[in-house]
């Protein structure tokens, strides 16, 4: 190394370089897929998004046209089934892990949600067809937004935690020494204080399993009809381009695509605006 | 403090003391709250529980009737009733592998470049675009993967790898781009931006000193990176791809929908796989017998104790490198 | 996570039961606020307070002094039990409130801090409420709904703050939208809302500029014909400008108490007189 230092020296900076150049190259291939997908997407999808898309029931084979409306309005039932199972438990957690609870207790807890982050969604539709569909012998919405439910527990127990953590001890020690009891404290105070972080946290969840299918494959189930009961199976938008992807016909690939555009400018859509609204560090981490 | 009354002041007229028009503090409230949230958040342990409870009850019946051969054999055959995971298990794995091998190197330069290199009006939006990649649902991806992917696939690159490495087991036989190797590359896609992104935040959690002192040896932007921040960071690295291989050896729609889905062990990478999810996936609905359907959810529970193995090695890594970042708030 | 180990010194029940029977009938200046004895806090391992016995009287300002770390600020939040936010801290001796032991088995600590208010160093209005609801909070979360009752407290406690006629008229804006030292007279408004008997203030003036300092201690010059007041500082003139008793705190220990005229002008302490002096600190 010291032999020669000015050779020794721009062969080392030439090597930086290199190593530099390298890793931009790396990036560009990271986000590549990004911009193919996106790019197909709209070639592909973006004719056959129409009205009739947003407002007709799934046309039978061999008839043209038709949309998807059913499955759109059964992914929002199915998200709002799930917010209900997933929002409460995985906030409450999360005040729970801010504010109470030992730190050992609390790193236990907080590293087994991370664990449970990394179950593979299609072992909740699993676990879900056990405990419900099995038990009352149907598929069914409820058994889909459960299981999408279960999924969103632990992310939004994790981001709810970290924003609570980012509010300033000043404020609830303000409000203690007002006398007022620990727990409104924490509700009218601490959680009124982060509500845009907590909210911009649920509806990232959301949008993550707006787009699941695995879990939804044997609990919703799908229906080429609108559901009439929670209790009945359910379309969904991810499972109906799954069904018309792998489908031989050509009329129903062009839907899968157009369904396909419809989901991802929806999940884009939340996620941009939601973190255009908190520029928030809590989120950066997937 | 419910004994003295407080003596009234002079000078304040009011008819009742205002303490006596507040609520009395009980703290019933504060106990029940506290549950509450406690009951929440162990519900992240009970639900670890009660997946395994329910798939090992699924799949009691197999576990019986096959013992440990489900894992040994490679037969899959629901017509004669004979269940033997390996073929999934075979795929899983070496799909993963490739996965790996594809998105380990590029994952791990993006996040240095992210961190070390990159001017700093260009990372957040590269760090906004990863994110949105992360976004893309498996099953869309699974779609972009049928319809350009493979086609493309197997137009060029393929072709390419036979004649270059046809001689190698590896690269044989009939292409027919629906294959093991397009499951690890459509895999690779899905896990770039989760190791990306841990790999940032490990990156990012090493101490500008250590920067610094390296600089001021004289090295280079590069050696600075090998010699100060790779090597701090190996351990949290480490997990980060592990944390990524777990999420694949878990990736579902977008596999199902490039792997060919054929329960056979096959050197070569052209060839059709399955792996569990897939199989899951694929053929849980149609399970018309208990046995069948049980062993699915064996297959389940197989999927469910490697991908808890690969998370809690992943956290285990992490948590140690990332040390204790967050601090208490209030007792 | 709190231990809380009180002991109790032998004769200090005697004159507990005393001073409850006397309470109502002696004038309030002559009863302390507070009697505290023998008081030792601890945070883990590290003794913050070190037997501490002092009287602090009522409807008085007292002022504690001390360099920085000495321990004044831990016996501050003492008083109205603050300072068991801070995990693994453990309290021996006892602090008697009007008579009655603070640490005392089953004292609840938000009934304490209702009767024993504090104002902190940064001023802290909550971010999301206006400057009104800021004031009244504290009476709404405590169970107090009757809106005449509230409005009433709102403009008496801004009266009292020295705020009302600077935002009568803004008073549906942020709260954070006040200037520094507005925002700080806004959160002793906000104390003061609730009615407490003790205003504790820690360094209430530090972080900001002469003018807003001046105010706040005119103010707290006011507030003396109603609360007894404790105010925590750093700043030597401020103490003996405000205060009509000053301790001295060193080291977690209380080295001297006397009237503020009499601790600057004759301390009996070697060390009270090295700190004044500004020999040290």
């Amino acid at each position: 190394m010291q032999s020669t230092p000015g050779n020794n020296r721009r062969w080392r900076t030439i090597k930086s370089a290199i190593v530099s150049a390298l890793s931009f190259i790396a990036a560009i291939l990271v986000v590549a897929p990004l911009g193919f997908v996106f790019f197909h997407l709209v070639r592909s999808g973006a004719g056959a998004v129409n009205l009739s898309f947003f407002t007709q029931l799934p046309k039978p084979v061999g008839e043209a046209g038709g949309g998807m409306v059913n499955a759109i309005v059964g992914t929002a039932e199915l998200l709002g089934i799930a917010a209900l199972i997933g929002v409460p438990v995985g906030v409450l957690g999360g005040v729970y892990l801010a504010e109470y609870g030992s730190a050992r207790s609390n790193r236990m807890l907080r590293f087994i949600a991370d664990v449970l982050n990394g179950v593979p969604s299609i072992i909740w539709g699993v676990v879900v067809y056990g405990l419900v569909v099995l038990r009352f012998k149907s598929f069914s919405a409820y058994a889909g937004g459960l299981s999408l439910g279960l999924i969103m527990i632990p992310l939004i127990m994790r981001t709810t935690e970290e924003v609570l953590l980012l509010v300033p001890n000043g404020y609830r020690e303000a409000a203690l020494a007002l006398g007022i009891s620990r727990w409104k404290t924490i509700v009218h105070i601490v959680m009124k204080t982060a509500s845009k972080g907590i909210v911009t946290g649920i509806l990232l969840a959301l949008a993550r399993v707006a787009g699941e299918t695995a879990p939804l494959l044997f609990t919703a189930f799908g229906n080429r009809f609108w559901n009439h009961s929670l209790r009945e199976p359910i379309a969904a938008l991810p499972l109906q381009i799954f069904t018309y992807a792998i489908s031989p016909y050509e009329d129903w690939h062009r839907q899968a695509w157009a369904g396909a555009l419809v989901l991802i400018v929806g999940i884009f859509f939340i996620n941009i605006v939601v973190r255009l609204l908190t520029r928030n560090p809590a989120f950066r981490v997937l | 403090m419910n004994v003295v009354t407080r003596p009234s002041i002079p000078g304040e007229t009011e008819q009742p003391s205002l303490a006596t028009q507040m609520s009395r503090p009980s703290r019933f409230g504060d106990r029940a709250f506290e549950w509450l949230t406690l009951a929440m958040a162990l519900a992240v342990i009970a639900l670890v529980f009660l997946v395994g409870w329910q798939l090992a009850r699924g799949s009691q019946l197999a576990i019986a009737k096959f013992g440990f051969h489900f894992l040994t054999t490679s037969t899959w055959d629901p017509v004669a009733e004979q269940y033997g995971a390996l073929p999934f298990i075979y795929g899983t794995i070496v799909s993963s592998l490739i996965a790996l091998i594809i998105a380990v190197p590029l994952s791990i330069a993006t996040a240095v470049y992210l961190t070390e290199l990159a001017p700093l009006w260009v990372r957040q939006p590269l760090v906004s675009l990863i994110e949105m990649l992360a976004a893309i649902p498996s099953v869309i991806l699974g779609l972009w993967g049928i319809f350009v992917m493979i086609p493309w696939l197997k137009a060029h690159p393929f072709p390419l790898l036979k004649t270059l490495f046809g001689w190698t087991p590896f690269f044989e036989g009939p292409i027919y781009g629906i294959s093991m190797l397009a499951g690890g590359i459509i895999i690779a896609i899905m896990i770039l931006p989760i190791i990306t992104s841990v790999s940032r935040e490990i990156l990012r959690s090493v101490p500008n000193l250590q920067r610094e002192a390296a600089y001021a040896l004289g090295a280079t932007r590069w050696e600075v990176t090998r010699i100060a921040v790779l090597s701090y960071a190996k351990k949290g690295l480490a997990g980060a791809v592990i944390l990524g291989l777990g999420r694949a050896l878990g990736e579902t729609m977008a596999v199902t929908m490039v792997i060919g889905n054929t329960p056979q062990i096959k050197a070569s990478l052209f060839a059709p796989g399955y792996t569990l999810a897939s199989v899951i996936a694929n053929e849980f609905t149609e399970a018309t017998t208990d046995l069948y359907l049980q062993a699915l959810f064996e297959v389940g529970l197989v999927l469910f104790g490697i991908t808890i193995l690969a998370n809690l090695i992943a956290q285990v890594l992490i948590k140690t490198m990332a040390g204790a970042t967050t601090t208490r708030a209030v007792q | 996570m709190i231990e809380t180990a009180v002991q109790s010194p032998n004769s200090m029940s005697q004159q507990v039961t005393d001073q409850g029977t006397h309470l109502p009938t002696v004038a309030p200046t002559e009863v302390p606020a507070f009697k505290v004895q023998n008081l030792s806090i601890w945070y883990g391992q590290k003794q913050a307070i070190n037997d501490v016995t002092i009287d602090i009287p009522s409807k008085t300002i007292t002022a504690i002094i001390g360099p920085s770390g000495c321990g004044k600020s831990t016996f501050l939040r003492c008083l109205n039990r603050m300072h068991e936010l801070m995990p693994h801290t453990r309290v021996e001796g006892k602090v008697l409130f009007q008579g009655e032991d603070l640490y005392g088995a089953g004292v609840d600590p938000a009934a304490v801090r209702r009767r024993v208010g504090m104002v902190f160093q940064k001023s802290n209005p909550f971010p999301t409420m206006s400057i009104a609801e800021n004031v009244t909070v504290g009476l709404k979360l405590n169970g107090l709904r009757k809106r005449s009752l509230l409005d009433e407290r709102l403009e008496k406690s801004l009266r009292m703050a020295a705020l009302w006629d600077e935002v009568k008229d803004d008073l549906k804006k942020p709260g954070m939208s006040l200037s520094g030292g507005q925002q700080q007279r806004l959160c002793i408004a906000r104390a003061i809302a609730v009615e407490p008997e003790v205003v504790l203030m820690d360094e209430p003036a530090s972080a900001l500029d002469p003018i807003a300092t001046m105010k706040i201690e005119e103010l707290i010059g006011v507030l003396k014909s109603n609360y007894t007041i404790v105010i925590v500082t750093h700043n030597m003139q401020q103490a003996s400008r405000v205060s009509d008793k000053t301790a001295f705190f060193y080291v977690g220990k209380l080295i001297e108490f006397n009237d503020t005229k009499t601790l600057f002008s004759q301390p009996k302490e070697k060390k009270t007189e090295d700190y004044i002096t500004g020999r040290f600190g």
